[in-house]
């Protein structure tokens, strides 16, 4: 038959979903922090640690979490990668990038970040400069929108 | 749109629907999902849709308990013999059940008002998706005393036609 | 635990790029496998499970629903269960509960996944919410970043890890070339692996598992049933499965605690106190070769941060002490939702003496093992030639 000797073949579509998470009271004080350039976690009564971003409750107590604490801003690098390739979503000039988990002084859990602030298209440098254990700094956009992306980037700290 | 959306709009070119969520009193993040895929065909489903651009129904006879199937399967689900008798179905055929479709809502296939129907082809023992039109469709009323469980359809086929599914445009009460 | 479980029959598909058949073919391909092992038909299968990553990765939000068929599920049971990468383990689980349980006597538990139809990554990018953890880039970034928190933490020397995460590559990729239905059946030397272009830093090209296409089908059955049906059934010796916070940086993932806690419940279950020494087989879930060293120590096969050493040395390499992933493992074939019920098909396998040209002789205890989530999930399951 004709259609056996044929390439196989496939139809090429796009799902697409819209989607609007509800912020909470928790994380809409913690982005409206963020727009004044302040980060903030919140304290679990129980077993005492400081979580960003700040949590409505406790993932280990499952108690509350209604102290406010307004967290540093440099912090300790726990990881780091390079990414140097392209897939959905990333094109070539936004590669390459140095994403971080970074713990901030006084907290208890990492987040993470991108590192920046130097010529990070020479791995040799971004290797002698990003180290796990390294100090960084978190560097903010001017024009603030309330989200992650305001810190522009964590700058290593010398 | 954010700027990723526009290069994954670019990359796979197609147009994301403008979508607006009511107003709401919390705060909320706005966060679109694409997903572009793939979809193999396999051989049975290749013939299957090829047939459609030579405006044939194929579909598929299970040699142990005799049924017909369209969409052309594979194997029948019921017995789970491969199916590889292949049988010309249509073009005429029966609506089994069907439904107006009269709000806008997203990711919509068709504009509203549209019938979607299932639709038993004449030598088939299964019901067929697919759309019924042809006639005006903006009053419910009327369209209630034409479109019945039983009612004769028959095929009616787009001009311009890409081996797939809409190259059957849509089935039309046979006069 | 309740009844005791046997594994009666698996299959698998040929994995790899599989634009030839159509999603539920390749479903069926695995099924039919299964049944033929199993000797048994449809009418004697009790209930279905099925599993693949989240849904929409390849375009079906229900994919389940799309399989009915093809898992011969019409008239019977059937459920869903998903847990990223874990999945395999997690339906696995799931089918052993219903038969022990006393629900079900067998039951088919099916895995798939099919890469080439959906775009991985992309779907990788909706498992996390985008607005308070930086996605920076799915999973191998996850993983990578993992590997460097491990390397971090036990002081390990860059060239130490990337010399042992290479002989995990060769390993796997040897064996890969030895099993007809891995996906990359390609052999690579040590030189080759250590210098291949980077990646997610310290991950390079190939220390990376493919993106696959396949389906993998394992029968489960009581007691009873399997001495009846079947001369030589898989049992199972014990399980475990551990989850963890969702905020990737509340928990150390270089001291892995749920893979950690998910070996121990099983070992515990199965009477195991020295697994390197007592365990024949381990299929462990290494999409990373440097993720493997991290589980060789959290599923207790060598000291906390010694892995490096003890593979160095050979230890977990052909005709060491413990024969790791035989079938080439994830790095050679990864249709994620079936991969974590590979490793348990694979293990079943060895047990049984069906393993064919990867069989390691006399095997008669095997781990799996699967990973799942952003770093999320482990699921271990133990099988045994004796109940």
């Amino acid at each position: 038959m004709a259609e056996e000797k044929e390439r196989p073949r496939t139809i090429e579509a796009v799902g697409t979903a819209p989607f609007e998470m509800a912020l909470g009271p928790t994380w809409t004080r913690f982005f409206e922090g963020i727009k004044e350039e302040k980060i903030f976690g919140t304290r679990c009564k129980k077993c005492g640690r400081v979580l960003v971003p700040a949590r409505p409750f406790c993932p280990r107590c499952f108690e509350p979490m209604e102290e406010w604490v307004e967290v540093a801003q440099e912090g300790t690098i726990v990881t780091w990668s390079y990414i140097d390739y392209t897939y959905f979503g990333l094109e070539d000039d936004m590669i390459p990038v140095v994403p971080a988990t970074i713990k901030l002084d006084g907290t208890d859990t990492s987040w993470w970040g991108v590192i920046g602030g130097f010529d990070i298209k020479d791995f040799d440098l971004v290797a002698k400069k990003v180290k796990v254990g390294g100090r960084v700094k978190a560097v903010w956009r001017k024009e603030k929108r309330g989200c992650v992306q305001d810190i522009e980037y964590w700058k290593v700290i010398e | 749109m954010s700027g990723k959306y526009k290069l994954i709009k670019e990359k796979y070119r197609f147009e994301i629907e403008d979508f607006k969520f009511p107003e709401k009193e919390y705060k909320t993040g706005r966060h679109d999902t694409v997903l572009p895929y793939h979809w193999a065909l396999g051989k049975t489903w290749t013939r299957f849709f090829d047939g459609l651009r030579e405006e044939k129904i194929l579909g598929t006879r299970c040699k142990n308990c005799n049924k017909v199937l369209v969409p052309a399967r594979t194997f029948c689900p019921r017995c789970y013999e491969d199916m590889e008798e292949w049988v010309e179905v249509g073009p005429e055929g029966t609506v089994d059940t069907w439904c107006l479709v009269d709000y806008k809502y997203y990711g919509q296939i068709k504009e509203p008002p549209y019938i979607i129907a299932q639709i038993r082809l004449d030598g088939a023992d299964c019901g067929l998706t697919h759309f019924i039109g042809g006639f005006d469709l903006s009053d419910p009323d009327k369209v209630r005393g034409k479109i019945k469980t039983g009612t004769r359809v028959n095929v009616v086929w787009s001009k311009e036609k890409h081996a797939d599914i809409y190259d059957i445009a849509y089935f039309e009460p046979v006069k | 635990m309740g009844r005791a479980v046997g594994i009666i029959g698996t299959g698998q598909t040929k994995h790899g790029r599989r634009d030839d058949v159509s999603y539920p073919d390749l479903v069926r391909e695995a099924v039919n496998a299964a049944f033929e092992d199993a000797g048994i038909t449809p009418e004697d299968i009790d209930g279905v499970v099925f599993g693949s990553m989240p849904s929409m990765m390849e375009g079906m939000a229900y994919n389940h629903f799309y399989f009915a068929d093809a898992m011969r599920a019409v008239g019977k049971p059937i459920l869903r269960a998903e847990t990223c990468g874990s999945t395999g383990q997690s339906i696995a689980h799931t089918g052993v509960h219903w038969v022990s349980s006393g629900m079900a006597d067998i039951v088919l538990v099916v895995g798939s996944e099919k890469q080439h139809e959906g775009d991985a990554q992309a779907t990788m990018m909706t498992i996390l919410e985008p607005f308070l953890q930086l996605s920076a880039g799915g999973a191998p970034v996850a993983f990578s970043m993992q590997s460097r928190e491990w390397m971090g933490y036990y002081h390990i020397a860059e060239e130490k890890a990337r010399e042992a995460a290479a002989i995990i590559s060769v390993d796997c990729h040897n064996a890969g070339a030895n099993n007809p239905l891995a996906h990359i059946r390609k052999r690579f030397t040590k030189e080759e692996v250590m210098n291949a272009p980077i990646i997610t830093y310290p991950v390079r090209l190939l220390d990376v598992c493919p993106s696959s296409d396949g389906a993998c089908a394992v029968i489960f059955a009581s007691e009873e049933k399997a001495k009846k049906i079947c001369e030589t059934p898989a049992w199972v010796k014990g399980m475990g499965f551990r989850g963890e916070e969702y905020f990737i940086g509340d928990s150390s993932k270089a001291v892995w605690q749920s893979a950690i806690e998910a070996s121990r419940e099983a070992y515990k279950q199965a009477g195991i106190t020295n697994p390197r020494k007592e365990l024949d087989v381990a299929e462990i879930y290494n999409p990373f070769s440097y993720q493997e060293l991290m589980f060789l120590e959290c599923l207790g096969l060598c000291p906390l941060g010694k892995a490096a050493d003890y593979v160095i040395d050979g230890v977990f390499s052909p005709g060491g002490e413990l024969s790791c992933d035989p079938s080439g493992g994830v790095l050679c074939t990864n249709p994620i939702g079936a991969t974590g019920l590979i490793r348990l098909a694979e293990a079943a396998m060895q047990v049984t003496g069906k393993a064919g040209s990867r069989q390691i002789e006399g095997a008669k205890l095997a781990l799996s093992h699967a990973m799942g989530g952003a770093e999320q999930f482990n699921g271990v399951t133990i099988v045994g030639s004796e109940l």
